[in-house]
């Protein structure tokens, strides 16, 4: 177990002039389950491999429990991973591979077996200890890998690297919530690397997103839905994403280039650079009074329906409401609750 | 153009790969496959595409039987998972490639290529190299040179499956645009339920090799046929409880009974099945209250999954707001009997209750 | 669209099918004839049933001992090359360098043994090995080993397998080369993040991952070793003796030099069967242990 903290880290590959990873000091907590949020190309797999080992940093520096570890290999990191693709090996069983760490270790066989047969307990695999690892399906595969990091007692911290691309949706859910029950059992610092915000979402106590190598929030999962310090994050996060709308503030009021106002909660001081209100789907539903918008799509989606509409010409996302048929003349009902305001992307602070 | 499955099935070495299946396609809307990985999608695609031969039935495009024709001689246009590309060549080149084996004229295909360059948003790209394209674009760049060719039927196998999460809600977005401006049939195969309903056309649920049921996606999702489609068609995985009916009475096997109107239904057990976002965790009036122990809690943000046995049963309630229940704790689960599926000792949908239906 | 499709195309396979039957068909058909019949010369040709092949096949009759003496001879000399083969060349695969311009380099270096004729390399062999003007010969004659494969039939031996050994391990080499490099990454960050050293990582990911290729080595290897003709006849001639005397030399010595072409022919069917035989063998066991694996 350990805390893990980077300082002044940075990654520049080679003969690139920009950087992979930007500056940055970071520390995450001992026993956190953290998930690592973007898109693809942002960085994130770049910092997990800083943190296990495989690839070391160009600049700062890399701390376990305040000992520098910036030059130390994988292997003497007390880390594990669990990879995109089922890493098992194939001509052993499962308990030979469940055991391969600790052999490699110098365990003796009654030793591991001991720890093998608690780990596999944890994860369900008792039953198929036996069998021929090759022979399983994705997600015990997974399950596999997972436990070749967990029956290590001494493992400073896991890392998972979008461990569910391979596996089918029914048992995403199994796996996911398996692995969070897990987090409570075996207080170890876990790091989910994902571009999917429902499984960072639901599998972290603390959401770290990521955008063009750098980080750019940090915080739990309603702090990331609710109040988004960046437009990114807004977009990002939530099914779909934030609604932008280009307007210009003044004191309590935002006006839309085409001369509707909105209300707003806070009072905002002059603003600079481009300004935008930004408010959830969750926030906005189709009214028959409010303001008056045209109607391009509705988005059945089993438990709720969407609409797609444009307001003054914008795209924007709304909520349908349960039971209502979509009215002649469509308006929009916004709740003031889920207002904010962006001024070059950043979160803009009003006063109440 | 429309495509029509007439007792289309596939067997092999003795088993059977794929029941029959009957099933219309039309343009206009998406025709999707939904169902797990192994349940027989790629299976019927490969028969549509021509590329393995039926054992049973006929495929019929237009009214003409085409059953046996052989895959080069229908014109079929396909999308993979995996973005396939010609890596050598540029975008525009990749879209040209299969006008260029047509032999078209040059200012022919100029057009084509931007005509299908422009729905997908790749003008800006022509001149590129797959490789030095996001994913999203380099598997845009494939679903335009299958746009391209203008075949009547477009198969589409998991074209999504392998792009980031944002990337796919955008193209969900897209494609079901470009579906109702082409004239074509599309297919699609996928195993996610909420892509399925996004993507707003008909679906056929497979599982098991056999197409348990088609219709509107909207339709299908809340009137199952019966407790397979259910399962295929549920993400979170869909709640279950045994049940039993007895003088038309229905009543959980724990002995709760629930007032959903079974009649005309034979005694006997039945199984009770209900969504996540149907369950409560609050008091609703007429709701039957389950005790539960809590699991795990997974919050997104504004709604909590929250895990928990009922009794024996593992279920997923999605609860609005932020819930941190900790594991271990008691907790009552609200079952509405208005919102439950009932499905027959057969597995066929029974009964379905008022509110069951409704978003 | 419409794609032009010609069943015509079929037409276009025609010389091939005419070329393996004249290549492969005719001749093999001419043994078989030849394997049944006796000739006292001067095209007279008598049936002669199955005889060749009894007597071939009974190690007491002069024709049988010798096909046996060789037949062992050849097992032997196949066991030989693959067990040395085989090993040595995963060891180089395993030192070859992954990225770099030095992939390019040891591959052309590896592939240059590969490109010489088989003649060639018995040419370059015997001149190599020779005591007076051969610098592997002169120089363990300098050493004070008394080397002489024209003479001593353990040199012979000697000689012959290394040739093999020299002229065909790249093949092995190159294979499983290609077998390590299509294995992902991912595998040897799990590995080092397991605590795997070189030995384990060997055991448990690039020995079973490489198991489709080298079925595929052993297979290439065991045929080629098994037919070898050209270099060893070449080099020792069968010699001295019979020692270096393989199959396939004591065929052209029955057939071309005693011009037995009865006995010739039922022992190349014979030689032909046995190939055939243990390539099913083997190829069936591995295969099978494969799809097992793959359910």
């Amino acid at each position: 177990m350990a805390r893990i903290g980077f300082e002044r880290l940075a990654q520049r590959y080679p003969g690139s002039p920009h950087y992979a990873l930007r500056p940055m000091d970071m520390v995450w907590e001992d026993a956190g389950a953290y998930a690592l949020l973007g898109p693809s190309g942002c960085g994130k797999t770049t910092l997990l491999n800083i943190v296990s080992g495989l690839l070391r940093p160009t600049e700062g520096r890399v701390h376990f429990d305040g000992q520098d570890v910036t030059a130390l290999p994988t292997e003497r990191r007390n880390v594990a991973q669990v990879f995109q693709f089922p890493v098992v090996y194939d001509t052993m069983t499962v308990r030979e591979n469940l055991a391969f760490p600790l052999r490699n270790r110098g365990s003796s066989a009654r030793e591991a077996n001991t720890r093998v047969e608690h780990v596999a307990g944890l994860l369900g695999l008792g039953a198929m200890l036996d069998r021929r690892a090759r022979n399983l399906g994705a997600d015990e595969k997974q399950k596999i890998s997972l436990g070749r990091g967990l029956v290590r007692g001494d493992v400073a911290a896991i890392l998972f690297d979008e461990p569910l691309t391979v596996i089918d949706p029914h048992l995403k859910w199994e796996l996911r919530s398996r692995l969070k029950e897990l987090h409570r059992q075996v207080p170890v610092t876990m790091i989910y690397v994902t571009h999917d915000q429902t499984e960072a979402l639901t599998f972290a106590d603390r959401v770290v997103v990521m955008s063009e190598g750098e980080v750019v929030q940090v915080g739990t999962p309603e702090a990331l839905f609710d109040r988004p310090a960046h437009s990114f994050v807004g977009h990002f996060i939530g099914s779909p994403g934030m609604n932008f709308l280009a307007c210009a503030v003044h004191g309590r009021e935002a006006m839309l280039p085409g001369g509707q106002r909105i209300a707003l909660p806070r009072a905002y001081a002059p603003l600079p650079g481009r300004v935008e209100l930004g408010i959830r789907p969750e926030f906005a539903t189709l009214a028959r009074e409010g303001l008056p918008v045209a109607l391009t799509r509705v988005e059945d989606l089993g438990r709720r329906r969407i609409a797609r509409v444009e307001l003054d010409g914008q795209p924007f996302a709304a909520t349908l409401p349960e039971g209502m048929a979509v009215p002649a003349e469509p308006c929009l009902a916004l709740d003031a609750a889920g207002m904010l305001v962006y001024a070059d992307g950043r979160l803009a602070e009003g006063e109440a | 153009m429309s495509v029509a499955l007439e007792g289309l099935g596939l067997s092999a070495a003795g088993q059977v790969v794929l029941h029959p299946v009957t099933l219309e396609l039309a343009g206009g809307l998406p025709n999707v496959l939904l169902g797990p990985t192994g349940a027989g999608k790629t299976t019927l695609l490969r028969l549509l595409a021509g590329l393995d031969r039926p054992s049973e039935g006929r495929l019929l495009a237009e009214g003409r039987d085409v059953t046996g024709l052989d895959v080069r001689k229908r014109s079929v246009a396909m999308v993979y998972q995996q973005f396939i590309n010609y890596p050598a060549f540029t975008v525009f080149e990749n879209i040209a490639a299969p006008l260029r084996v047509a032999r078209l004229g040059r200012a022919e295909i100029e057009a084509r290529v931007q005509d299908a360059a422009r729905l997908l948003r790749l003008t800006p790209y022509l001149a590129r190299k797959p490789l030095e394209l996001s994913g999203g674009q380099q598997q845009r760049t494939a679903i335009a040179r299958a746009l391209v060719k203008r075949a009547p039927l477009v198969l589409m196998d998991e074209p999504l499956a392998n792009l980031d999460y944002k990337l796919r809600e955008e193209l969900r977005e897209e494609l079901p645009k470009l579906f109702a401006e082409s004239g074509s049939v599309f297919v699609y195969a996928t195993t996610e339920p909420a892509e399925a309903l996004l993507l707003g056309g008909r679906v056929a649920t497979l599982s098991e090799g056999r197409v348990t049921q088609s219709g509107r996606a909207g339709e299908v999702f809340r009137r199952p046929a019966d407790l397979a489609t259910a399962r295929v068609f549920s993400d979170p995985p869909l709640n279950e409880a045994p049940a039993r009916i007895e003088a038309g009475r229905l009543a959980l096997a724990t002995g709760e009974a629930l007032p959903v109107p079974v009649g005309g239904l034979q005694d006997g057990p039945c199984t009770v099945g209900i969504r996540a976002h149907q369950l409560s965790l609050e008091p609703l009036p007429g709701a039957v209250a389950l005790p539960a122990v809590v699991r795990v809690s997974e919050v997104t943000g504004s709604e909590s999954y929250v895990h928990l046995d009922v009794g024996p049963l593992p279920w997923v309630v999605l609860a609005p707001g932020v819930r941190r229940p900790e594991p271990g704790e008691a907790a009552t689960v609200w079952l509405d009997p208005q919102r439950c599926l009932v499905f027959g000792a057969d597995g066929r949908l029974a009964a379905v209750s008022a509110l069951a239906e409704a978003a | 669209m419409a794609k032009p499709h010609n069943d015509r195309a079929w037409f276009l396979v025609l010389p091939v099918v005419a070329l393996v039957a004249f290549s492969a068909l005719i001749p093999v058909m001419t043994v078989v004839n030849y394997s049944v019949q006796d000739t006292f010369g001067n095209n007279q040709f008598f049936w002669n049933g199955t005889a060749w092949f009894q007597e071939l096949l009974d190690p007491s009759t002069d024709l049988g001992g010798r096909f046996f003496d060789a037949l062992w001879r050849t097992l032997l000399f196949s066991g030989l090359c693959l067990l040395i083969e085989i090993p040595l060349g995963i060891a180089v695969a395993l030192t070859l360098p992954r990225q770099g311009w030095g992939v390019a380099v040891s591959l052309v270096v590896l592939a240059l043994p590969l490109l010489i004729p088989w003649n060639v390399v018995g040419t370059i062999w015997q001149v190599f090995g020779r005591g007076d003007i051969g610098l592997l010969g002169a120089g363990l004659q300098a050493l004070g080993i008394n080397y002489n494969y024209a003479q001593n039939a353990f040199d012979a031996w000697a000689t012959v397998v290394a040739m093999d050994v020299w002229h065909w391990t790249s093949l092995v080499v190159l294979l499983c080369y290609a077998g390590l490099r299509a294995i992902p990454d991912a595998y040897y960050q799990a590995a080092k993040i397991d605590g795997a050293g070189a030995w384990a990582i060997f055991r448990a990911i690039q020995l079973p991952k490489m198991q489709r290729v080298l079925t595929i080595a052993v297979l290439l290897r065991f045929m080629d070793s098994f037919m070898i003709y050209t270099e060893p006849f070449v080099v020792t001639g069968g010699g001295p003796g019979n020692a270096t005397t393989f199959l396939s030399i004591d065929l052209v010595k029955i057939a071309l030099g005693q011009f037995d072409l009865g006995k010739a022919a039922a022992m190349s069917i014979v030689y032909n069967l046995i190939i055939l035989t243990v390539c099913w063998i083997f190829f069936a066991t591995t295969t099978r242990g494969q799809s097992e694996a793959a359910q």
